[in-house]
C-alpha cells in the first residue's frame, strides 16, 4: 500500500462477522448511525457551551471552523492522496466573501445564505485550482499550493476594497429574535453574540462531518482511495482520475470556505495576516497528527490546535521566556510532533490507538 | 529606458539568488527524490547564526563562512537523522515531514532570537554604482550576489565532473542499487549532498538578507521562487535551475517594476502553473512526457 497513513478504513471482518445481528446493522446502516452520531454530538456541545464561560466559548468557535477546515483536508489528504498546502487561502476566500456579504446594515442575505455562498464562491475557485491541480502529484502539487498560499495575501492587497494590510471587519447581524426565544427556552439562560456565533460553527461542522462521513463511506470514497492506493488499477475498473481527483479537491476546499465564513464571524476581522502560511501549515500539522483520513482525527487535532497554544505558552512564560518567544512553543510542537509521528507512528492518534485495540483482541 | 534597465538589473541580482536556492533544491531532488520544503527555514537558521557573530564583533566574513559551515552541518545531520527513514517510502510521507521540519525550525529560532525585525549587515555598498554620470540600479553588493553564486556553481561543476566524490554522488543519484554494487557508500553520499544542498541554500539565504531586513519567516516566499525555478529548469538540471532562476528573476522583477510588487507571488504561482501544465519536464527538456 502506498500511503500507509490512513486511519478511517474499517475493519471488514468485524462488519461481516455473524456475531451480534444488531451490531452489525448498525454498522451497516450508514446515515441512521451518522445522523444518530451528529444528533449525540450536537447534544454534548450544547451541555459543555452551556457550562462554560464567555473565553471558552469564543475557544469552541475557533476549534469548529478549525474542524471544518480540518476535516475538508483530512479527506482530500489522506482518502485522494493530494496534499493541499493553500488551505488557508481557501479559508480566505470564504472569510472575505463574507465579510462583503454581511456588510451593509441590515445585512443584504441572510446568514445561512451568506454561509452558503461563501461555501459556493470558495468552491468556485477550488474548482478553478482543482482542475490544474489534478494533474500534479506529491511534492509538485505541494509546491503548487505552497506558491497560492503565499500569493493570495498580496492579491488581497492588490484590491482595495479588500481592505489591505488593516482588512475588513465584519459586521455580524443581530441575532434573530426566534433565536434568542428558542435558546432561552432551552438552556434556560441568555444567548450571547459569542455563545451564537460558537453554536453557527458547531452547526456548520456537523453538518459537514455528516456529508463527509456519507461521502467516506460510499461510492465517491471508494472511488478516491481506488485512486490513491493504486492509479493503475483505479482507471481499469473505470475511474476517471481526473474527475475523482477534482471532486475530492472541490469538496475540500467547500469545507475551507464554510471554514473561513465561520472564522470571519468568529475572529470578526478578515486580514491578509490571518491566512498566512502558517494556518495552511498548522492545518495540516492538525490533520497528520490526527491520523489521515479520520474525521474523528481531524476533530482531536483541531482541538489540539485550539487548546495547546494556551497551555504551552503558559509553561514557557512560567518557565520564564517572555510572551512573543513562548508563543513560538506551540508551533514547535507541531512541528516536532508531525516529524516524529510520520517516522513513528504513520497513522496518527486515532489510527495508533486503533491499531492497538485490534492487536489486543487479536491476542484475545 | 532607465525603468527598463533598472527592472533587468534589479531581476539579474535577484535572478543569482533564485538560483542558487533552486540549485539547492535541484541537488536534493536529484539524489533523494524529495522537495525539501525545510530548506528555506534551514537558510534563515544559518542567517541568523552569522547574524549573533558578527553582532558580537567579529567581521562580516567570519560569520559568513560560519553560517555556511553551519549549513553544511545542518543539512547533514537532517539528512541523517529526520530523512533518512522516509526516503524511499510513500512520497507525500516526506513531503509533510519536510513541510514539519519547517514549522519546527521556524518555531525554534522565533524562541531563541525573537520574531522582531533585525538588520544584517552587507560586506560592500547597498547604494546604487554610477558609470559615467548616470547612476545605476546596480549596488556593489549585487555585483557580489551574482559573483558568489557563479563561483559557487562553478565549484560545484567542478566538484561533479572531474573528482572521484563527485562521480560517486552522481553514480549514488542515477541508480543506487547500481551504484551500491560498484562499492559507493549511497549512505554517506545523500549526506553528502543534503550537506551541500544546505550550503548553498544558506548562501542564497545570507544574500538575500545582505543589507537588509532578518526574521524568521524572511525566506519564506523564497522557498515558492526557489521550487518555481527549479521546475522552469526541469528540477532534474543543476543548469536548468540556474537559468529558470535567472529567468524567474527577471520577470518576477518585471512583474514587480511594472504591476505592482504585491503581485509577485501571484505572478510566480501563475508562472508555476502555466509550467506544470504546458511544459512539465522544464523548459529544457527532451522528453516529450513526465509525470509531474
Amino acid at each position: 500500500m502506498p500511503t500507509t497513513t490512513e486511519a478511517g478504513e474499517k475493519d471488514p471482518a468485524a462488519a461481516a462477522d455473524g456475531r451480534g445481528g444488531p451490531r452489525r446493522r448498525w454498522r451497516s446502516s450508514v446515515l441512521p448511525r451518522h445522523l444518530s452520531l451528529a444528533v449525540l454530538g450536537l447534544l454534548a456541545v450544547t451541555v459543555v457551551m452551556e457550562t462554560t464561560g464567555s473565553f471558552a466559548n469564543s475557544q469552541l468557535a475557533s476549534m469548529a471552523y478549525l474542524g471544518i477546515a480540518a476535516g475538508g483536508l483530512t479527506v482530500l489528504t489522506g482518502l485522494n492522496g493530494q496534499l493541499s498546502l493553500g488551505h488557508g487561502a481557501f479559508m480566505a476566500v470564504g472569510a472575505y466573501t463574507t465579510a462583503l456579504f454581511l456588510d451593509g446594515e441590515p445585512p443584504a442575505l441572510p446568514l445561512p445564505v451568506v454561509l452558503a455562498a461563501a461555501t459556493l464562491v470558495t468552491l468556485l475557485v477550488g474548482a478553478v485550482v482543482g482542475v490544474a491541480a489534478a494533474r500534479l502529484h506529491g511534492p509538485y502539487i505541494a509546491g503548487a499550493t505552497l506558491a497560492l498560499a503565499v500569493a493570495v495575501p498580496g492579491v488581497v492587497l492588490h484590491f482595495e476594497r479588500l481592505g489591505g494590510e488593516q482588512g475588513l471587519g465584519v459586521r455580524m447581524p443581530e441575532t434573530p429574535v426566534w433565536v434568542l426565544d428558542a435558546a432561552y427556552f432551552v438552556t434556560g439562560s441568555e444567548l450571547d453574540p459569542t455563545k451564537y456565533v460558537a453554536y453557527i460553527g458547531w452547526a456548520a461542522l456537523v453538518v459537514t462531518y455528516v456529508l463527509l462521513a456519507n461521502l467516506m463511506r460510499g461510492r465517491v470514497g471508494r472511488t478516491w482511495r481506488a485512486v490513491r492506493d493504486d492509479e493503475v488499477a483505479a482507471e481499469i475498473a473505470g475511474i476517471h482520475l481526473g474527475r475523482a481527483r477534482v471532486l475530492a479537491f472541490v469538496v475540500s476546499t467547500a469545507c475551507a470556505g464554510l471554514a473561513g465564513a465561520v472564522m470571519a464571524m468568529a475572529v470578526r476581522i478578515t486580514a491578509p495576516s490571518g491566512f498566512s502560511l502558517t494556518l495552511s501549515l498548522t492545518l495540516l500539522s492538525a490533520v497528520v497528527l490526527g491520523g489521515l483520513g479520520s474525521l474523528t482525527g481531524a476533530l482531536i487535532g483541531s482541538a489540539l490546535l485550539t487548546f495547546l497554544p494556551h497551555l504551552v505558552t503558559g509553561l514557557g512564560t512560567d518557565a520564564g521566556l517572555t510572551d512573543v518567544r513562548a508563543a513560538e512553543l506551540a508551533p514547535a510542537v507541531y512541528g516536532l510532533t508531525m516529524i516524529l509521528v510520520i517516522l513513528v507512528a504513520p497513522a496518527g492518534i486515532t489510527g495508533t490507538l486503533r491499531n492497538l485495540w485490534r492487536r489486543r483482541r487479536g491476542v484475545a | 529606458m532607465q525603468q527598463l534597465l533598472t527592472t533587468a538589473l534589479g531581476g539579474l541580482t535577484l535572478g543569482a539568488v533564485y538560483a542558487a536556492f533552486a540549485l539547492a533544491l535541484c541537488l536534493i531532488w536529484r539524489s533523494t527524490r524529495i522537495v525539501n520544503f525545510a530548506q528555506a527555514p534551514m537558510a534563515m537558521i544559518t542567517t541568523y547564526i552569522a547574524l549573533v557573530i558578527i553582532d558580537a564583533g567579529h567581521s562580516y566574513w567570519t560569520g559568513f563562512a560560519a553560517a555556511l559551515v553551519s549549513g553544511l552541518l545542518l543539512g547533514a545531520v537532517v539528512e541523517r537523522v529526520v530523512v533518512r527513514p522516509v526516503e524511499g517510502k510513500a512520497e507525500i510521507n516526506a513531503v509533510i515531514l519536510t513541510l514539519g521540519l519547517f514549522i519546527l525550525i521556524h518555531a525554534v529560532a522565533g524562541i531563541v532570537f525573537g520574531s522582531r525585525y533585525r538588520s544584517f549587515p552587507a560586506p560592500f555598498g547597498v547604494r546604487g554604482l554610477t558609470v559615467g554620470d548616470t547612476p545605476v540600479a546596480l549596488t556593489g553588493f549585487g555585483v557580489f550576489t551574482v559573483l558568489a553564486v557563479m563561483v559557487v556553481m562553478g565549484l560545484l561543476v567542478l566538484l561533479f565532473r572531474y573528482t572521484e566524490v563527485g562521480l560517486m554522488m552522481r553514480a549514488a543519484a542515477f541508480n543506487q542499487e547500481v551504484a551500491r554494487v560498484l562499492g559507493v557508500k549511497v549512505g554517506r553520499m545523500l549526506t553528502l549532498g543534503w550537506a551541500l544542498a544546505a550550503l548553498v541554500g544558506s548562501l542564497s539565504g545570507l544574500l538575500i538578507a545582505g543589507g537588509s531586513l532578518v526574521h524568521p519567516a524572511y525566506m519564506d516566499s523564497v522557498v515558492v521562487y526557489g521550487f518555481v525555478a527549479a521546475v522552469l529548469g526541469g528540477l532534474d538540471s543543476p543548469v536548468g535551475s540556474v537559468i529558470g532562476g535567472m529567468l524567474l528573476g527577471l520577470s518576477l522583477s518585471a512583474v514587480s517594476g511594472y504591476l505592482g510588487s504585491e503581485l509577485v507571488p501571484l505572478a510566480a504561482l501563475v508562472i508555476l502553473m502555466a509550467v506544470l501544465l504546458l511544459r512539465p519536464g522544464g523548459l529544457f527538456s527532451h522528453h516529450a512526457e513526465r509525470r509531474v
